[in-house]
């Protein structure tokens, strides 16, 4: 089985497993207020990396290209408040240009 | 007959539609970062869990491992296992009924339902239950139109389909970004992962970030 595979199959186990024992376990164990923090907190971390590695790496390489811009047009369109499907759409558009145009 | 222009089921079908659409950006990318349609599908219907979804597809396509991958997309899935915990006694349910509430407890279904507290419970368990399968159908329809499109069009950078990713996470992310802690964290955390990539295996730097934000939460706590 290949890693497309694999990670497809382990994902959603996982996914399912932790939605299930949250429905599963006394209410007490989990609403510590330090834990809901860190709930709050490990998504930010997360989902800011990913936000990073996605738009300036290619494979272990820091490599500046037409994502960049598109991520610039997805930064300028969630100042201006713009709803998600706008978000990325105007990042696609404006990558694809300067992708296109280069 | 009223049941049918009740606001509970107003906000839940905005909130379905709306959410759902956000199914074409996960499709076309999973495509994009080399997933078949029918894997971008399946993880659609089975994950059913959009920044984990988003995760594993990233992680993957940046070249990461399967363990990489499936740990990052899980660190964002430990979320519904609280939401599961906030719904559990509201929704009182057991057996199959519990079984389906748990695939559909998300942001949105657990969102909605909380947002419904004035109404009583029983508007509460209707918004969970409409906006829980209301976002399962649409995001599952518009992951297959996306995934399909992105195959038929190709070069995804052509299109800007590799944007679109960094996009979706920085649109999940933003909202979230309330106070100065967490604009610090999100930083730090976009800078570590960058200055590790060329050094740690693909994968690595971001879910080292998840000890960037424990140590946060836990100096917060002082």
């Amino acid at each position: 089985m290949d890693t497309l595979w694999i990670g497809v199959i382990g994902t959603s186990l996982i996914a399912y497993a932790l939605k299930i024992a949250g429905h599963s376990v006394p209410e007490r164990f989990l609403t510590h207020p330090l834990i809901k923090r860190i709930n709050l907190l490990v998504p930010i971390a997360l989902l800011s990396a990913l936000v990073a590695v996605q738009s300036v790496t290619t494979k272990s390489a820091i490599v500046v290209d037409h994502r960049l811009a598109g991520l610039g047009a997805a930064i300028i369109a969630l100042i201006f408040k713009a709803p998600f499907p706008i978000v990325v759409l105007s990042a696609a558009i404006t990558s694809a240009g300067v992708y296109n145009l280069l | 007959m009223s049941r049918v222009a009740s606001p509970t089921f107003r906000d839940s079908l905005s909130v379905s539609l709306t959410v759902g659409a956000y199914g074409v950006a996960f499709g076309a990318a999973a495509v994009a970062n080399g997933f078949s349609v029918l894997q971008s599908c399946l993880l659609s219907l089975l994950t059913f869990s959009g920044a984990s979804q988003f995760a594993v597809i990233g992680v993957i396509g940046a070249g990461g491992g399967a363990i990489s991958g499936i740990t990052t997309a899980s660190l964002l899935g430990i979320r519904n296992g609280l939401y599961g915990v906030l719904m559990a006694p509201i929704l009182k349910v057991r057996g199959f009924k519990r079984v389906v509430a748990a695939h559909i407890t998300i942001d949105e279904s657990t969102g909605v339902s909380l947002s419904q507290e004035s109404r009583g419970e029983s508007a509460m368990r209707e918004g969970f239950w409409l906006t829980g399968f209301g976002v399962f159908i649409f995001w599952n329809l518009f992951t297959v139109a996306g995934a399909l499109g992105a195959k038929a069009m190709g070069d995804p950078s052509a299109w800007g389909l590799d944007a679109a990713v960094p996009a979706a996470f920085i649109g999940l992310v933003w909202p979230r970004l309330k106070n100065t802690t967490d604009k610090f964290l999100a930083l730090t955390a976009a800078v570590f992962a960058i200055v590790t990539t060329p050094f740690l295996p693909a994968g690595l730097p971001i879910i080292g970030t998840a000890v960037i934000a424990i140590i946060v939460g836990l100096r917060k706590a002082k």
